[in-house]
């Protein structure tokens, strides 16, 4: 397990990029990162839906494109739909002999908006229709395209430029949306969250998905050094510190089995997180400590779900 | 020549759509569409379609599911009406701006409030804009034949734009009516399978969907526009096809004794058949009464409709839906396109039959009745409602 955790195996990926470098993300962005591992893990056999966000515009202005691999765009909400389709037709056609037969894998992508919150019930629709697909959420907790506004995505006690912080509210009031769990409870072959933080483990679990046949979830925290008011140089320490908070736990849930990726006997304390980040700068000690109260619960439950294996 | 057989048209439409050999279908019920993808789905679980069937979680999504496939070398199809095409609205303008050809069958309903399940254009003309073909038929062997033109148009590589039949629902989607079914070997020849320039595939790969700047967005609006716009007589070209093929020849106006007609009748949809009835009594009556029925409403055949129309006196145009605030849609259009004419006919409008509200022979004659007076005393560009209750 240490093994597929460690930082330096990245030189046993591929040097081939098929998300080109020239894209237009900021300094930084985990969300870049996300998807170039992404794309290594899956190789060149793969056609892409994605939303409407960061991802798409930053690859894809007329007449350039960052892609290396076929890829289309549709609209904000309707991803896990469009690659429902691409998948049923390279199903079907394949079956008629219109196309050669050989393993393509589709893979739809969209950020936490496109996700939890406007996408969900396309997502949802395509979960329960069993597509073989793979759908990944690169989460940077808000809408970040359109000017860093809260989605359901975002944590409790962040600033966003629509849950500011003010004098009688503290950022955002409601507590991130388990959109991992949502996906589980479709009884799908298999859900996963990753980190590029962890880029190994990020792989091997984007190519689980693509080897599992029917419906696989990936969510992905993804840093995002200008929603989240960091030094882009910390974006993959901010991966890693919410990893080792217990923030956002790194594991597997195949068949409905939940399996921690790696473990903690003891969390690095919230704190420890939250301070690197401008979006938080605003918290009071007690609200510190209600996440931290919260985080250790979370993960306590988490693990008991890995001991029960469900 | 085909079998002649009753039919329900929803049905007929499904058997259409099976014999296209279609490869996805994707669909959320509504009323009165219901029955085309009820028989579809029979027709995949009775293995006499080969396709993947997919009843999604919402008309948003039907679509999406359309375009992904198409966008990926499938022949797809949906149906849908009224609040369903609302939903949908969105996907409507992105498929035809990816170029992407598919089928949907509009069962045309009423949009709410208030709620109504019977008959209008209101959701036809809420996506008029939309960048589709889209044709109006006015029977049920007029659905049939153009299920088989739509593909055959839609995925002509100098097209290469999604089609929308629309029918009016109830009066056409639940009638039974005497189809000539094709015989599928006719429609193989007439509609091989679809062979797209571009496809989503990892051999070649390809950008779909980029975005654009204002810098370059006009000229990608104007290659849109000019395509559309150039498809005209790629649509006369694949009538003709058809004609021959069936003996059944179709244009993007058709007329009605109306060589000779002083006052012509303008309709859209199954509105023709009825008008058509009351032309024959008051041609009886000795009055120089026509029709002229637009089947193509996108593009719009401006010089059909001219030609057409030019010669009479007056025009009365009855709308099946309101654009709440101006008049008729079809009206404004039609005033539009004769707005340069020097010498042009005086255009009386109506909206009728919304909702499903019935429409007789003797409605027409009334109709035409009121225009030709309120012209004669100088109203010359009249709008009203017709037939409401006061
Ligand atoms: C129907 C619709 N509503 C709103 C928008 C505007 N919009 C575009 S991207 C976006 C936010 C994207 O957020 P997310 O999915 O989290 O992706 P990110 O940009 O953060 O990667 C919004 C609100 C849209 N394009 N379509
Ligand atoms: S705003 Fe955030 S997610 Fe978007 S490109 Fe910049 S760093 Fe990446
Ligand atoms: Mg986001």
């Amino acid at each position: 397990m240490t093994e597929t955790l460690n930082v330096f195996a990245v030189r046993t990926l591929t040097q081939k990029e098929y998300f080109a470098p020239g894209h237009r993300s900021c300094q930084g962005c985990g969300e870049a990162l996300a998807v170039r591992l992404v794309l290594k893990a899956l190789g060149r056999n793969v056609i892409i839906a994605n939303a409407t966000g960061c991802m798409e515009i930053v690859s894809s202005p007329l007449p350039f494109t960052s892609w290396r691999v076929p890829w289309i765009h549709v609209a904000f909400e309707n991803t896990a739909a469009v690659a429902s389709g691409i998948e049923a037709a390279l199903k079907v056609l394949m079956r008629k002999g219109r196309i050669p037969k050989k393993k393509i894998v589709t893979l739809a992508m969209a950020g936490d908006g496109g996700t939890a919150d406007i996408g969900i019930q396309a997502l949802s629709g395509a979960l329960e229709r069993g597509h073989d697909f793979i759908y990944v959420c690169t989460d940077n907790e808000a809408y970040m395209n359109t000017g860093i506004q809260r989605s359901s995505s975002t944590p409790f006690g962040a600033s966003t430029t629509t849950s500011p912080a003010g004098r009688m509210k503290m950022g955002q009031i409601t507590w991130k949306k388990n959109m991992a769990a949502i996906a589980a409870a479709h009884n799908i072959p298999y859900v996963a969250t990753a980190c590029p933080s962890y880029p190994i483990d990020l792989v091997q679990k984007v190519r689980k998905a693509a080897e599992i046949p029917g419906p696989a979830y990936i969510h992905i925290l993804s840093v995002c050094p200008t929603g989240w008011r960091s030094a882009p140089e910390l974006s993959i320490k901010l991966g890693r510190l919410a990893v080792e908070t217990g923030i956002f736990p790194l594991y597997e849930v195949e068949y409905g089995r939940y399996h921690l990726s790696i473990d903690f006997p003891k969390l690095k304390p919230v704190k420890e997180y939250i301070k690197l980040q401008g979006r938080f700068r605003h918290l009071t000690d007690e609200m510190i400590e209600e996440i931290q109260d919260r985080t250790q619960r979370e993960y306590e439950i988490l693990r008991e779900r890995m001991k029960r294996g469900f | 020549m085909g079998k002649r057989v009753g039919m329900e048209v929803s049905i007929a439409a499904a058997e259409a759509v099976k014999q296209c050999n279609v490869d996805v279908i994707s669909a959320y019920p509504i009323t009165p569409q219901t029955h085309i993808v009820e028989k579809l789905s029979e027709l995949v679980a009775n293995g006499e379609l080969d396709a993947e069937f997919f009843c999604v979680e919402s008309e948003h999504s039907a679509l999406s599911v359309c375009v992904g496939a198409a966008a990926a070398g499938a022949r797809a199809f949906t149906c849908t009406s009224s609040q369903g095409l609302a939903l949908m609205s969105e996907i409507t303008f992105i498929a035809s701006g990816l170029r992407l050809p598919m089928l949907m069958i509009l069962a045309n309903r009423t949009l709410s409030a208030p709620l109504s399940i019977w008959n209008d254009h209101s959701d036809a003309m809420m996506i008029r804009d939309c960048g589709w073909i889209q044709f109006f038929v006015e029977n049920g062997q007029e659905v049939y034949d153009h299920v088989f033109i739509s593909y055959r148009l839609g995925e002509d590589p100098s097209v290469l734009f999604p089609v929308i039949i629309n029918m009016d629902g109830f009066i056409l989607s639940h009638v039974i009516e005497p189809i000539e079914l094709i015989e599928q070997e006719k429609i193989d020849q007439f509609l091989p399978p679809y062979q797209p320039l571009y496809r989503l595939h990892p051999d070649r790969p390809i950008t779909m969907g980029a975005y654009a700047l204002p810098s370059i967005f006009m000229e990608t609006k104007k290659a849109q526009e000019v395509a559309l716009r150039s498809s005209i007589p790629k649509i006369l070209e694949t009538w003709k096809a058809f004609g021959e093929m069936t003996g059944r020849y179709y244009s993007p106006v058709e007329t009605y004794k109306a060589e000779d007609a002083e006052t012509l009748l303008v309709t859209m949809g199954s509105f023709g058949e009825t008008a058509s009835v009351a032309v024959d009594r008051m041609r009886k009556e000795g009055r120089a009464v026509g029709l002229v029925k637009i089947r193509l409403w996108r593009p719009f055949p401006f010089e059909a409709f001219k030609r057409a129309t030019l010669h009479a006196k007056q025009l009365v145009v009855i709308d099946r839906a309101i654009s709440v605030g101006a008049c008729g849609p079809v009206a404004s259009e039609i005033k539009a396109a004769l707005y340069g004419e020097p010498v042009r006919p005086s255009i009386y409008n109506f909206v009728a039959g919304i909702s499903g509200r019935d429409v007789a022979p003797s409605d027409f004659i009334k109709m035409v009745d009121k225009a030709e007076v309120e012209i004669e005393e100088g109203n010359r560009e009249g709008f009203e409602l017709y037939g409401v209750r006061e």
